[in-house]
């Protein structure tokens, strides 16, 4: 700063300052303001001009104010009267409050980028440097709009100063942070990077960040500055102590500047130059090796900026990957590390560690570290430090050492800090599974965790326990021995109920051999824990009882008791109580045969992502693994969940009425209900379904009055899939399923819905027709968790069809994901009236199985009607006009439903026709009028409906010009009341 | 129960510190100073809770009273007994300060173990509290002394010591009132209400039976269903209706309640005998007519007139008449008949003080306003118009129609005690919208 001439001590402000130090409360504090804001209003409003001295004091006193907390909305324009001063103090004082007080009000920004033009086009160095920093300081787009096409010049120019250059270069990289598309380098872009030879340090540290901070985005127009930087480097490094003077800290030379390079060289790959990778070699050894050197002074400043330097470089080896020698020495550097008495080197060398022990070249190097590593975990007094441990441990883990580490971990996990307990229990669950030479081992291993820190176990870790259980025949014995005894101990975690539930509901057989595990010894067990467990695990555990029954008759009498004692049977909790009544029946009725069926072992689940993994990730953030990875991952999880859902039906026996969350064993029930992204495969379909009930709702309910929730849609599927099983396999498409007939009644009178449901697959349906033409849209949903493989659908219009309709479809995509669904689109054209309907052919593979169904598709000669509008006269003159026999078709027949005068309405409106009010004499009689559109020609037909409500019987009548349609439409419509 | 009280100066630090509880530690002090006194907001809720601690804290001059507790008390008990220590303090050395906090701690420890016993509010009579604590040295007090306090303090009437005696026989029985009003610049009263006190002092010699009458109007209808008719029209228009009322201890409730009689046996000196608020027909003593006219961005013009509305005898004192101005006011003109006005910066206000001004009169102010043009938006909110004075009468209407002293003991009547009634009325919050 310039020499301070006299009066600049600004008495006034002082005074001020003094005076509201000295206030006893804020109220006094607030008057003082209040009277000095006063006092500086009148000031700039009086008529006589201020001279600068008293515009920067009262300035001043008001940037004061403003910093206390105050608000400030005038003096503004006296800020930007003192931009223009000659005086640094007054301009100084004249940025300080443009920084700190700017606004974005449009007139006063045009007044200081004025301003600050002027005093960046001046040649004077301080001028230049303020406002460069206000510009900085400000930061904001219209600065970057009016100063970015200026700044890269002043930063090149040669006859800058070198204070200036720093400026401009650290200027432009707030304007680069704030609005990158603004700045533009271009043609700037090779001088910048000369920038590094710059003979200044101090601009060749503040040009470095900028370089780091522009080639993280545009990497190959930067590319150059790896070969300067690796010689600036190496002239950094074999510099003596003395050599850079003004940047020597402590006898390091210049550590800032060669940190930045260290990091600017970590956004490069290798230098591909062999020569400028041996000189960069030569310097990371250089650098090693003065990490050897004994200290040159005892002062913590001196190391901190050596082993700042020093991580630096270790962090460019591990990035590099590729210099065994180096990562080996990096390696060896760190382990000295882990026992210094500083404890941020200790965390540093863990940290640093991790990443090193997950290069295949320094991998064995890390292991040697183990115990200290071990040590670490144990005897260290702050946590993150021992949570960096644990993270090393879990990186250097592998076959060799995997028990040593497991059982450390373990032993760790009774003491270890709450807040790293479920991550260190993920850990450890993963690296069992990984690991894992003999499942007993892992099973043993789990067990033990669910024992010391069950209320950190997650369900994922439960479950995936399970998983493998159930998929490896050859532990399951070892399971439920090492489960029978675990849950002998007084007091056991409810992780630990489920297990041993789910297991020995399972395998419970395979140790009732020993007279000390009979099957009522393990029941009393388990029931003995189900009174001081929450309703889940009592669901789990009713469960497990059903499925005693059938795994050992000779408990059937004292399950069938607790299951009807009050307390099961009468439970307030419904999913306990529907449980208790279902197992209860199911044990009384069905004979051993269908109980045998019903509550057969589980079968194997496939094999999939761990979803502990997935959860460790997540617990990670983002940070650890990429997202798209993750969300991955965890979509995966969650369709295979959801699919494993329909799965199980059969043998969780109460998913049979209920799918309810808390039914599943295995389900997710972490799983959002029902997210956009990966919706399950249920859902969709229903929502279609609920449309078309929404279309014609008061069709829906009458004529399929099950089909409303999903539940129930569930059931029906089930139940339709036991009594006619989908199981032609042949290459040849299946005759038509014996009740396609009937599906096509179903729509003949509404154009949305569900075509066809089993377990598999659910086919809906949604259709509009325009005159002679129509669009039919199908919807394939995959209700299991296995992808349909050559999923292939054909149309085809057999005999005389094929002349009567065009039917064009849209290929389908051979691969269907579990719980996913698809969609075709399939247009159809009436050529000329018709009879029979097109059939629809779907194959494809499931779980190796090939299927093949054939269903006739809802397309019938009604849907082509045109309503006709018509008056009583003209109707009756028409229905004269056809009077001849074969024009006219009649059926008498039974009502299959109520005849309710609305629905039949609606159902004849759902036909086509137009319905016509006060035609026929007797009111209850409907008539209808319609033109059917073919391409060839128009049919006009004519109907009349009279309902016979005390025989309930109906007496239908249709005239239309052409025979063959009589008939059809005779014989369709008969099926409908 | 209140856990534990402290006392803090303005800058938080700790003047008085007693802990009653074990659930109250030493960092209960540094919480509140924390979260309350140095808070970056100003604490406006006189409650506050810091992890699960209830802090209740009243502020007198620059001193705060922090009761605090752990426990879910009555928040009104614990204000009550603020008040009352405060009232304490301040019959034993006056104005509660820094100073006089710092002079008299032993004395405020004393009184603090007196008043307060493991949390629950015991004995704060002044009276009583006097006779045996002590600001003279000790002075070792004879048996039978002794014996005296114990039965008093234990006994039906802890407020009054027996064997009083005074040669004249006096009591100055003062009405104050302070009367709130919010008025619209049209005149309009948007809300209005007066709350009142009864402030009693008595020189009474022994044990005298008072009994205190006042223009109560279920009182007077009752009376006046009794006697004719013509009276309760009479007296009917002067009576007035009492929104809530409360009472010192030694007005006997179960009478009040059956007979709407007040009846008590008074301590010795000062005391508050009831306190009281109504809402109806109340006299307005002042009405405030603004007009504020805005010239142009950079200049506003206020032109505000006062009347008195009471009758012509009476003097109103104290009038103070504060005018709001805008946050950006560069200078002022004001102009006034009667009384001085001055632009106060620090206060954002012109003030107009009035020394008297009898009633039924009419004052004038006209003021000046120059702006300073700033590049903020928001309008100025125009905050209203406050006013302060005191008037010599009670402006809800209260009239004291009787005080009786009966002493059946002691050889002296009602006639021989001599009675002062004042009634002074003031200002709370009386505002006009402009």
């Amino acid at each position: 700063m310039p020499a301070v001439s006299k009066g600049d001590g600004m008495r006034g402000l002082a005074v001020f300052i003094s005076d509201i130090r000295n206030c006893k409360s804020k109220e006094a504090e607030i008057k003082r303001i209040n009277k000095e804001l006063a006092n500086i209003r009148s000031k700039f409003k009086g008529d006589k001009a201020l001279d600068g001295y008293s515009k920067k004091k009262y300035v001043c006193k008001l940037l004061f104010i403003f910093l206390l907390g105050h608000d400030i909305d005038f003096g503004h324009m006296e800020a930007v009267n003192l931009l223009s001063s000659n005086k640094y103090t007054e301009k100084q004082i004249g940025y300080l409050f443009i920084s700190v007080l700017v606004n974005s009000n449009s007139e006063l920004i045009r007044l200081i980028n004025n301003a600050i033009k002027n005093d960046l086009s001046s040649r004077n160095p301080t001028f230049m440097c303020l406002a460069l920093h206000c510009i900085a300081n400000v930061g904001s787009r219209e600065m970057a709009e009016a100063f970015a096409g200026e700044i890269p010049r002043i930063l090149v120019a040669g006859d800058t100063m070198d204070s200036v250059k720093q400026s401009a270069a650290l200027c432009l990289l707030r304007l680069y942070k704030t609005s990158p598309d603004l700045v533009l380098m271009g043609e700037w872009t090779s001088r910048v990077v000369h920038l590094l030879n710059d003979q200044h340090m101090g601009v060749v540290t503040a040009a470095i960040s900028l370089i780091t901070c522009l080639s993280q985005k545009n990497p190959d127009e930067f590319k150059t500055c790896v070969s300067l930087a690796v010689s600036r480097l190496s002239r950094i490094v074999s510099s003596a102590s003395t050599d850079l003077q003004d940047y020597t800290y402590y006898f390091v030379p210049a550590p800032w500047l060669s940190c930045k390079l260290l990091r600017l060289l970590q956004c490069y790959p290798p230098p591909e130059d062999g020569a400028v990778k041996g000189r960069l070699v030569e310097c990371l050894e250089t650098i090693l090796n003065k990490a050897q050197e004994p200290p040159k002074s005892k002062k913590v400043q001196h190391s901190n900026a050596k082993n700042a330097i020093l991580f630096e470089a270790i962090s460019l080896i591990i990035h590099y990957d590729s210099e065994p020698n180096l990562l080996v020495r990096a390696c060896n550097q760190l382990g000295q590390f882990l026992q210094h008495r500083e404890t941020n080197l200790r965390y540093l060398a863990l940290e640093s560690m991790c990443t090193l022990a997950s290069s295949e070249f320094s991998h064995e190097a890390v292991k040697t570290h183990i115990e200290t590593v071990i040590n670490a975990l144990k005897t260290e007094r702050d946590v993150s430090v021992r949570q960096r441990a644990a993270d090393l441990l879990y990186a250097m883990c592998d076959r060799s050492n995997a028990k040593q580490i497991v059982a450390e971990m373990l032993s760790y996990l009774e003491t270890a800090d709450y807040s790293i307990r479920e991550e260190m229990v993920l850990k450890v669950a993963i690296l069992a599974e990984k690991y894992a030479v003999d499942y007993s081992w892992y099973v043993d291993t789990i067990l033990n965790l669910i024992r010391i820190a069950g209320d950190y176990v997650s369900e994922e870790v439960w479950y995936r326990v399970i998983q493998i259980v159930i998929n490896r025949d050859d532990v399951q014995g070892y399971a439920a021995k090492t489960v029978f005894e675990a849950l002998q101990a007084p007091a056991c975690h409810e992780n630990m109920v489920k297990v041993g539930g789910y297991i020995l509901g399972e395998f419970g057989n395979l140790i009732a051999g020993d007279p000390r595990s009979s099957p009522l010894v393990q029941f009393n067990l388990l029931h003995s824990k189900f009174h001081l467990c929450s309703v889940p695990t009592r669901a789990l555990l009713l469960s497990a009882y059903i499925k005693f029954i059938n795994l050992f008759p000779e408990t059937k009498s004292t399950i069938q008791e607790v299951l009807r004692s009050d307390s099961q049977i009468r439970n307030s909790d419904v999913e306990l109580q529907q449980r208790a009544v279902e197992y209860l029946k199911l044990s009384s009725i069905a004979s051993t045969d269908v109980l045998a069926t019903v509550l057969e072992e589980m079968p194997p689940f496939p094999e999939r992502e761990s979803s502990i993994l997935a959860k460790l990730k997540k617990k990670k953030g983002p940070g650890a693994v990429s997202v798209n990875e993750l969300e991955e991952g965890k979509r995966e999880g969650e369709l295979n969940g959801g699919g494993e859902r329909g799965d199980n039906s059969g043998i969780s026996a109460s998913n049979a009425s209920t799918p309810s969350p808390s039914a599943d064993l295995l389900g997710l029930r972490t799983v959002p209900p029902v997210s956009a992204a990966a919706p399950s495969a249920g859902s969709l379909l229903v929502d279609v379904f609920s449309e078309a009930g929404v279309n014609d709702d008061g069709f829906l309910r009458d004529m399929e009055p099950p089909t409303e929730s999903s539940d129930s849609l569930l059931a029906e599927g089930s139940g339709d899939s036991d009594s006619a099983p989908p199981s032609a396999v042949s290459e040849d498409p299946a005759p038509p399923l014996p009740e396609s007939n009937e599906l096509l009644n179903k729509f003949v009178c509404k154009n949305n819905g569900v075509l066809f449901e089993n377990q598999l697959l659910q086919i809906g349906i949604k259709s509009e027709y325009r005159q002679n033409l129509g669009r039919m849209y199908l919807f394939y949903g995959n209700k299991t968790s296995v992808q349909f493989v050559t999923f292939t659908t054909t149309v085809t219009c057999p005999g005389e069809l094929q002349s009567q309709l065009n039917v064009q479809t849209k290929i389908v995509e051979p691969l269907i994901e579990g719980g996913a669904q698809v969609q075709q689109v399939i247009n159809i054209e009436c050529l000329t009236d018709f009879l029979d309907a097109p059939l629809l052919n779907i194959k494809f593979r499931y779980g190796g199985a090939l299927q093949n169904l054939t269903l006739k598709l809802p397309v019938t000669i009604n849907k082509f009607f045109q309503p006709t509008e018509m008056a009583s006269h003209d109707f009756f003159q028409r229905w004269k006009q056809l009077s001849q026999p074969q024009q006219e078709a009649q059926k008498i027949f039974k009502a299959n439903h109520a005849m309710d005068t609305e629905v039949l309405k609606a159902k004849l409106l759902g036909l086509g026709m137009a319905l016509l009010e006060n035609v026929d004499p007797n009111p209850e009689n409907f008539v209808c009028a319609g033109v059917i559109q073919t391409k060839a020609q128009q049919v006009g037909s004519l109907l009349r409906l009279e309902p016979n409500a005390q025989a309930q019987m109906y007496r239908l009548t249709l005239r239309s010009s052409k025979d063959t349609v009589s008939q059809r439409l005779c014989e369709l419509l008969a099926e409908q009341f | 129960m209140i856990g534990g009280l402290f006392i803090y100066n303005h800058k938080g630090e700790v003047l008085i510190s007693r802990v009653y509880r074990d659930d109250i530690g030493r960092n209960a002090v540094d919480a509140f100073r924390v979260n309350v006194i140095h808070a970056r907001q100003q604490v406006r809720s006189p409650v506050t809770n810091i992890a699960r601690t209830s802090f209740f804290h009243v502020k007198r001059s620059n001193i705060w009273l922090a009761a605090v507790t752990k426990q879910n008390v009555n928040a009104a008990m614990v204000f009550e007994f603020l008040y009352k220590m405060c009232d304490v303090m301040t019959a034993y050395f006056g104005k509660i300060s820094e100073e006089n906090i710092k002079n008299n701690f032993v004395l405020i420890y004393e009184l603090l173990d007196e008043i307060l016993d493991f949390g629950y509010p015991q004995n704060s009579e002044t009276g009583a509290l006097k006779t045996f604590i002590t600001q003279q040295g000790i002075k070792s007090q004879t048996k039978e002394e002794q014996s005296q306090i114990t039965s008093q303090v234990t006994g039906q009437i802890g407020w009054r010591r027996e064997g009083i005696k005074y040669r004249r026989n006096e009591l100055f029985l003062d009405v104050l009132e302070s009367v709130n009003l919010l008025m619209s610049p049209q005149g309009q009263v948007l809300s209005a209400h007066v709350s009142g006190r009864v402030v009693m002092k008595s020189y009474l010699s022994g044990m005298p039976e008072c009994k205190f009458g006042m223009n109560d109007k279920i009182v007077i209808d009752k009376q006046g269903k009794g006697g004719t008719t013509d009276d309760t029209v009479k007296s009917g228009k002067q009576s007035i209706a009492i929104d809530d009322c409360t009472f010192h201890q030694c007005v006997r409730l179960s009478k009040f309640d059956s007979e709407r009689s007040i009846s008590f046996i008074p301590p010795d000196g000062e005391y508050e005998l009831m306190r009281y608020r109504t809402t109806k027909d109340i006299i307005l003593p002042f009405r405030v007519i603004p007009l504020v006219r805005e010239v142009g961005r950079t200049k506003l013009e206020v032109k505000v007139v006062i009347k008195s509305n009471f009758k012509p005898s009476l003097l109103a004192q104290k009038i103070e008449v504060r005018i709001p101005t805008p946050l950006n006011t560069s200078g002022v003109q004001v102009i006034c008949m009667k009384g001085k006005a001055k632009y106060k910066a620090s206060e954002n206000a012109i003030v107009w003080k009035i020394k008297r001004m009898a009633g039924m009169k009419e004052s004038q102010i006209s003021a000046e306003i120059e702006l300073l043009p700033t590049n903020d938006k928001k309008k100025w909110a125009r905050p209203p118009i406050s006013m302060n004075f005191e008037v010599p009468f009670a402006p809800s209407g209260l009239k004291v129609r009787y005080l009786k002293v009966f002493e059946p003991k002691l050889n002296y009547s009602d006639h021989d005690v001599i009675k002062w009634v004042r009634y002074i009325g003031r200002s709370g919050i009386y505002e006009t919208r402009c």
